[in-house]
């Protein structure tokens, strides 16, 4: 079948989409209370020029307005689509009092474009436009946000989409942006304050006396193991800092009461471009009844791969196909990794249906797995024993625990869906589409450990925060390396790096998939290749905004510059 | 789900990659051939020296994985160039100050936190009276100032017992602080100022604990040891079990106290958090003198220990 003919469909949607639907305000028109799909052109930001404006706005979900800072005045920012190829000029323009800067997260530019105060470029003062400008040389699901302060928490981000110059070879009737995130009426000074006097504020969900009594499925752990969890002084029930003891989580900036609704025809495959643009929270994905076909992990094309759920971290997109046949309404549930809440929207041919929300699953709890224990014995562990700590960390007051034996879990399909009853997406089901273009082996090994200490909510690199003053992670340019990542803490930990893709070492030799944000489990080892083949200077950290507020960043430098190089 | 596969994608021939796809597919092979997507990954163009990389064709068949190559520092090419990039772009100063916020905004916060961990009344046997324990501190997750202040009183009468402490605390590891500072005690009286020194923080098995000596002006050495417990019964209702002895190295009259063990105190608190910043409690509390403390106690007439009814709040900010 040609996808060319395939589109006609695409028309029809547009020809629905210019009828509009009548709801304005701070939503973007794409993510209005219903949306029939993209390709009508008022709600997007098009062309070569592009001017965003950073402002303060009011922003209101479940019947309470609060204050954000929002790109255009909606929340999300406006849908960028480019196209492949050509150049761009995106013009930022900062109504605010303070600075801001936007990071433009997944593509491939110049670094002092990538729009990073203080390693990029010196950030966006009040009153100021910065242009960034650069040829788009990539194409899929990508999103942009502030690197400034903690606005990306208030409401500063948005998605891009970049259509390919080649034809598509996924093919889609409809296709709908998914754009999940996190919101509090606290202002995130307060949040990491909140965490800093009381590590486990936001968890609502620990183990109690009577749970224990009464058994109930988040209480299964044993008295032995629940001594064992205390006699480290570590919570199996930390599986989120900031839950929904304070978040309300948004789809397309709707609250599950206000409920985005995005329309299909039977029949239709529907492209889902779903981002994950929370501060920090990591989402299981799923539509009940209905398949989800993974086409696209972080905008790169990947053998299609059929699953029910999957979990995406915090700054991962994934693009899926799903090809509802029955004339009813599916629910999209995106629940929070700590089961505390979720975000809904509903995919439907007609406004106004609906579909069975599903209740929160019970909350899950950490295992021995998470521990960084392997498969050893666990008899006689010491969690803080120096001695088995790597030279390259530094194990003081930061490090809580060091992972005796980390493990590949890119097999594990992510915490607390290893017994959901269906089919999950692991990191060993995505495949490169294309081959890896650089075949060369890695001639060294880079480690980073991912450290941190709940009780003090301290989160570093090699037990340091970005704030002692570290020395940046160094490349050759052009050179083949692998970074392998091991996570001591308990937590999971979405590790971006700025400016480049690299791929996933996963079992797929040669077809590794490629990514620029991967989600490294509790207790996990992730190795990923990486060809430094962008020079300059660029930030490596926890996408987790707190995490990476608290310290868990560094600067990755490529060197010799163009110009420079002997 | 073969078909919709066959839907996925369209016609053009990649023979690599067919190949490929099917050797390396997770799930049974779509009977498809992709296209070669050229721009998936990084566009390489610009890069002369990768033209000549292995053609994919290698890329066919089932290729097990490199393993890890040596852990290897930076090559000499890595180290050179300008320190910081964007330097060569930007006004110097302008990127000074930026990396000074990004150091800043990256692991040096600063916080603070008050807690009254308990304010309450006592209705005991005899008088009934009130207490009081708070402590605050700011600073950054090692260094911190810390300042205590606790004590007791009867309803209508001065306080038995009134002190503050200002300490510094630093961190000793990622649970415990070695706090040093001053007391100063302006009840009982004679009013006495001590040096501090002691470790606060979280034992094993979630235990709060607080342990300090203190050495007074008058040369008298004295120690105090506090530990609590929080039993989560649901999520808002904890049970707190607590202790506290006090111990002196020497006979303090003046003041009712003796050597030895010289004060204990047991109590047993129900608190509610109707937010985890505000949670009124009930409870009991047994409190005895011993040794030398204890005669000079019954000598003043006083009560040696006893029961007390205690109801109260513990709040924070």
């Amino acid at each position: 079948m040609n996808p060319l003919i395939e589109r006609r469909a695409l028309l029809r949607a547009g020809a629905i989409g210019a009828t509009g639907l009548g709801l304005s305000g701070l939503f973007p028109a794409w993510a209005q209370s219903g949306s029939p799909g993209l390709l009508s052109t008022l709600p997007t930001l098009v062309g070569e020029d592009i001017h965003l404006k950073v402002a303060h706005s009011a922003f209101t979900v479940g019947g309470r307005t609060g204050h954000a800072v929002t790109v255009n005045g909606v929340l999300p920012a406006p849908l960028i689509r480019l196209k492949e190829g050509r150049t761009v000029r995106l013009h930022v323009e900062n109504a605010l009092d303070k600075d801001t800067s936007i990071h433009w997260h997944g593509m491939i530019l110049p670094f002092q474009m990538d729009g990073v105060p203080g390693v990029s470029f010196p950030g966006i003062k009040p009153r100021t436009t910065f242009t960034h400008e650069f040829p788009v040389r990539q194409n899929g699901t990508y999103w942009y946000h502030s690197h400034s302060g903690l606005q990306e928490q208030q409401g500063h981000y948005g998605p891009i989409v970049i259509d390919p110059v080649e034809p598509d070879p996924v093919a889609w009737d409809r296709e709908h942006v998914i754009v999940l995130s996190d919101w509090s009426f606290l202002h995130p000074h307060q949040l990491i304050h909140k965490l800093k006097q009381q590590g486990g504020y936001f968890n609502r969900q620990k183990q109690t006396l009577a749970g224990m009594l009464t058994g109930g499925p988040e209480e299964r752990m044993r008295a032995p193991e629940r001594a064992m969890w205390g006699g480290m002084r570590m919570d199996p029930t930390d599986i989120a800092d900031v839950t929904a003891a304070t978040y309300t989580y948004l789809v397309n900036g709707h609250g599950p009461r206000e409920n985005w609704t995005g329309l299909f025809r039977p029949g239709e495959r529907v492209r889902l471009r779903i981002i994950n643009a929370s501060a920090m929270t990591i989402f299981n994905f799923r539509i009940p009844g209905l398949p989800l076909t993974v086409v696209s992990a972080d905008g790169q094309n990947v053998c299609p791969v059929e699953v029910d759920e999957f979990q995406i971290a915090v700054a991962e997109t994934y693009d899926v196909i799903v090809q509802p046949a029955e004339d009813r309404a599916f629910t999209l549930v995106a629940e929070s990794i700590d089961r505390s809440g979720l975000g809904r929207a509903t995919l439907a041919p007609r406004m106004g249906m609906t579909a069975p929300v599903p209740s929160l699953r019970p909350r899950p709890t950490l295992s021995m797995k998470d521990m960084g224990m392997g498969g050893m014995d666990h008899g006689g562990m010491d969690m803080h024993d120096k001695s088995m700590a790597p030279p390259q960390v530094k194990v003081g007051v930061g490090v809580a625990s060091i992972a005796m034996a980390p493990v590949d879990r890119t097999g594990d399909p992510g915490l607390g869906l290893d017994d959901v009853g269906h089919r999950v997406l692991t990191y060993r089901d995505l495949m490169s589409l294309t081959p890896n273009r650089d075949t060369r082996p890695p001639a060294r090994t880079v480690e980073v450990h991912l450290t941190g200490n709940m009780e003090r909510f301290m989160w570093s690199f090699d037990g340091q925060k970005f704030s002692e003053g570290v020395e940046p992670i160094r490349f050759e340019l052009n050179e083949r390396a692998r970074v392998v990542l091991l996570n001591h803490s308990m937590m999971s930990h979405p590790i971006h790096l700025h400016g480049h893709f690299f791929e996933v070492v996963n079992g797929h030799a040669g077809s590794h998939p490629v990514k620029h944000t991967v989600n490294v489990l509790p207790g996990g080892r992730l190795a990923f290749d990486l060809t430094a083949d962008a020079p300059g200077d660029w930030a490596f950290h926890c996408h987790l905004l707190l995490h990476m507020h608290a310290g868990m960043f560094r600067v990755v430098s490529i060197r010799p510059l163009a110009g420079d190089a002997a | 789900m073969k078909k919709l596969l066959v839907l996925l994608f369209a016609t053009a021939a990649a023979p690599a990659l067919a190949q490929h796809a099917g050797h390396h597919m997770p799930e049974p092979p779509p009977p498809v051939e992709a296209p070669a997507d050229p721009h998936a990954g990084h566009d390489m163009a610009d890069m002369p020296d990768m033209a000549d990389m292995p053609a994919p064709a290698s890329h066919a068949g089932h290729q097990p994985e490199i393993s890890d190559p040596p852990v290897a520092g930076p090559s000499e090419a890595a180290l050179g160039g300008p320190r910081n990039a964007a330097d060569t772009l930007f006004d110097v100063e302008d990127m000074a100050r930026a990396r000074a916020g990004l150091r800043k905004e990256h692991g040096a916060i600063t916080a603070w936190k008050l807690l009254v961990d308990r304010a309450e009344a006592r209705v005991r046997d005899g008088r009934d009276g009130y207490a009081w324990d708070a402590q605050a501190w700011v600073g950054g997750d090692i260094d911190r100032l810390w300042v205590k202040t606790e004590g007791e009183a009867s309803f209508g009468e001065r306080p038995e017992a009134a002190e503050a402490q200002l300490l510094w605390s630093h961190a000793l590891d990622p649970w415990f602080n070695l706090q040093a500072g001053v007391r100063y005690d302006i009840r009982p009286n004679p009013e006495r100022a001590h040096l501090v020194i002691g470790v606060q923080g979280l034992a094993p098995y979630w235990f709060e604990v607080d342990g300090a000596l203190f050495l007074s002006d008058k040369g008298e050495l004295s120690a105090r040891f506090e530990a609590e417990y929080d039993q989560r019964i649901t999520q808002r209702l904890i049970l707190q079990p607590r202790v506290e002895f006090d111990l002196a190295a020497q006979n303090v009259p003046e003041r009712g106290i003796g050597s030895g063990l010289s004060k204990t105190e047991a109590g047993l608190r129900l608190r509610y958090e109707i937010v985890p910043e505000f949670a009124p409690y009930v409870g009991v509390e047994y409190g005895r003198a011993f040794g030398d403390t204890a005669g000079f106690a019954r000598a003043a007439g006083e009560r040696v220990g006893g029961w007390s009814l205690v109801a109260g709040v513990r709040t924070w900010f």
